[in-house]
């Protein structure tokens, strides 16, 4: 694998549903066919941007997933394409069966935008830190899944759903994190991004946990541990190829993600890694099978070993009792 | 492109709707599953619907601005099938696939297997909402066509039904037609008894919707209630369609047993005979 560069010292800080907001502008402008919806939460999901540029292609659906995911369906079989956007607890969290058969059974090019997704949406607690939705949308046939690290990624990952022209699944974040990607840097459909190469463990990360993963791993080699961290933007399709390489270069792969460990980014890449013949270890990291609670993004991060703090000791850990 | 040729003629309406019934009978008993008693019961408002009141063309369903026909509750999805072939959209001998592994006719509708269908459905409650998206689409790009929604009564408990209604009324959608199967029966026995709807006129008059209530077995009433809706200014409107699950063949009539099962071949020889007395009856009008 190349490495993909990215920028060390990050000046801005911007939040992933802005990229979302952005692209579906951009997209909004370009394409008239384009359509937006949104349950009461247009402001936070950044839908509003579309809404007040083109009003007639706007559907305020109000506090109700269910029948959102279903106009959404409506719409898209008249030839539209339609992006619905909602808190990942609400959307797909409430509307999960609307979105399997109205929208991937049907096969209409609908993209569902979660954009308030794990602990790191704070202080609302753990009834709205949808910790469940990758396993939810991961299972489901039909559809594409992306998860991007920073604004950049998210804007090119809303054009790069928009252009499958098939159901898909956007997750974003509410909290602003470092912009270190750039324009060159890639956002392909079962694609990852290698920022960091090295031999003794790779960290698979997706979301806010990739920048924290890279600050990690140049902690981790000031004690001597080499780490690749790979970005895998793409939860569905998963870069099969790049898990294998990463399996046998290292022979430790350790995933952090702010989702549940059961069903996760992590589970995907261990579905993947038991296509291969290999010895390589499997550490997966993120919310271990419980619900978590309030407190700022930094707080939790802190608190649940999502910062870099947090992964550089649970990959520490791993190495040790690795490769001791 | 012209659109289907609608039939005018009561009579000749009426014994579509009878082979459409024999055609049902003769599908479940070879499936040996499906959906009897919701199915026949339906015959004479999707002979309204594909023989009179749709703007459609079998010979090319993609056509642009057909109407739309969203079935919601996707298990009478064989009284669709038959009307669908009676009509030309495909040969009548596939109507004998129904359910079997291979065939266009899933046990549940699914849109992208035959042309036709606009929607695949079975979860109840999603068809109400797929058809208001349609509709504010038509409504906002200004398109002709309407869009109509077959729904079950029982699927009225499905707080989704609720959400849809709120919103085609929010954006007054009078090109949107929903036709309520009140059968009155649902799996689990009547729907009064299991989770009442009643006043359900009431409620759909609360939000928002004009109200057309009719004999769905009266094929003249269900085209009427269906062109009255388009004279509603911009109101959504329900044609609340009573009818009998299973009309047409007694030993099925208001059994809430015959919503799951099909019949054996012997009640399909005994539901031939009685339907052939009907077409005598018809044919003598």
């Amino acid at each position: 694998m190349e490495k993909t560069k990215y920028i060390e010292s990050p000046e801005e800080k911007k939040a992933t549903r802005d990229g979302f907001g952005k692209a579906l502008l951009e997209l909004g402008e370009k394409d008239p066919n384009v359509w937006a919806l949104s349950a009461d939460l247009s402001g936070s999901t950044r839908t509003e941007w579309f809404a007040n540029r083109f009003p007639s292609r706007f559907v305020q659906a109000g506090v109700a997933e269910q029948n959102m995911a279903g106009v959404a369906a409506g719409i898209a079989s008249c030839g539209k394409r339609v992006f619905i956007s909602g808190f990942g607890e609400f959307s797909p969290g409430r509307n999960w069966e609307q979105i399997r058969v109205s929208i991937c059974y049907n096969d209409v090019p609908v993209v569902v935008h979660a954009s308030h997704t794990g602990i790191t949406v704070g202080p609302d607690g753990a009834s709205h830190q949808i910790l469940e939705d990758i396993a939810l949308m991961r299972s489901l046939p039909n559809i594409n899944l992306i998860a991007p690290s920073d604004i950049l990624q998210a804007k090119k990952a809303t054009h790069l759903l928009y252009e499958q022209n098939m159901p898909g699944y956007l997750r974003t974040s509410r909290e602003k994190f470092p912009t270190f990607s750039s324009e060159e840097t890639p956002m392909e459909l079962g694609g990852s991004n290698l920022f960091e190469d090295g031999d003794d463990v790779a960290i698979l990360a997706c979301g806010p946990m990739l920048w924290q993963s890279l600050l990690a791993a140049r902690n981790l080699k000031s004690k001597g541990i080499s780490a690749s961290v790979v970005d895998v933007y793409s939860l569905k399709p998963l870069d099969n190829k790049m898990v294998e390489e990463m399996a046998n270069k290292t022979g430790l792969l350790v995933t952090a993600e702010e989702h549940q460990v059961s069903g996760g980014m992590g589970s995907a890449v261990a579905e993947a890694l038991t296509a291969h013949k290999t010895d390589a270890v499997l550490r997966r990291h993120g919310i271990y099978n419980r619900f978590c609670e309030s407190g700022s993004a930094a707080e939790l991060m802190r608190k649940y070993k999502l910062d870099a703090a947090g992964i550089e000791e649970i990959v520490t850990e791993e190495v040790k009792k690795n490769k001791g | 492109m012209a659109p289907f040729h609608k039939i005018q003629d009561i009579k000749k309406l009426k014994l579509i709707a009878n082979t459409i019934r024999r055609d049902v009978v003769d599908m479940l008993t070879e499936a040996k599953s499906g959906h009897s008693a919701g199915s026949i019961g339906l015959a004479d408002i999707f002979t309204a619907l594909y023989f009179n009141v749709l703007y459609h063309d079998p010979e090319n369903p993609e056509w642009e601005n057909r109407d739309r026909l969203v079935l919601s509750n996707g298990h009478v999805c064989p009284v669709m099938y038959a009307a669908m072939a009676n009509a030309g959209y495909f040969p009548k001998e596939e109507l004998r696939t129904l359910r079997k592994l291979g065939s266009r006719l899933q046990g549940h509708p699914h849109r992208t297997a035959l042309p036709g269908i606009e929607n695949s459905s079975g979860p109840l409650g999603q068809g109400i909402s797929i058809a208001v998206g349609m509709a504010l689409y038509a409504k906002r790009e200004k398109k002709r066509w309407r869009v109509y929604c077959i729904v079950s009564d029982g699927e009225q408990q499905e707080g989704q039904v609720w959400e849809a209604l709120m919103l085609a009324s929010k954006y007054k959608l009078g090109n949107l037609t929903v036709i309520m199967d009140r059968n009155n029966i649902q799996i689990d026995g009547f729907t009064e008894e299991v989770n009442p709807l009643e006043p359900i006129i009431a409620k759909y008059q609360a939000f928002g919707w004009h109200v057309e209530e009719i004999d769905g077995h009266n094929i003249q009433r269900i085209i009427d209630a269906c062109n009255q809706a388009k004279a509603v200014y911009e109101r959504p409107t329900l044609v609340l369609a009573h009818t009998i699950p299973g009309k047409g063949i007694p030993f099925m009539e208001f059994l809430t047993e015959w919503h799951g099962k099909p019949p054996s071949p012997e009640q399909a020889a005994e539901a031939y005979k009685i339907l052939e007395l009907d077409r005598a009856g018809i044919e003598e009008l």
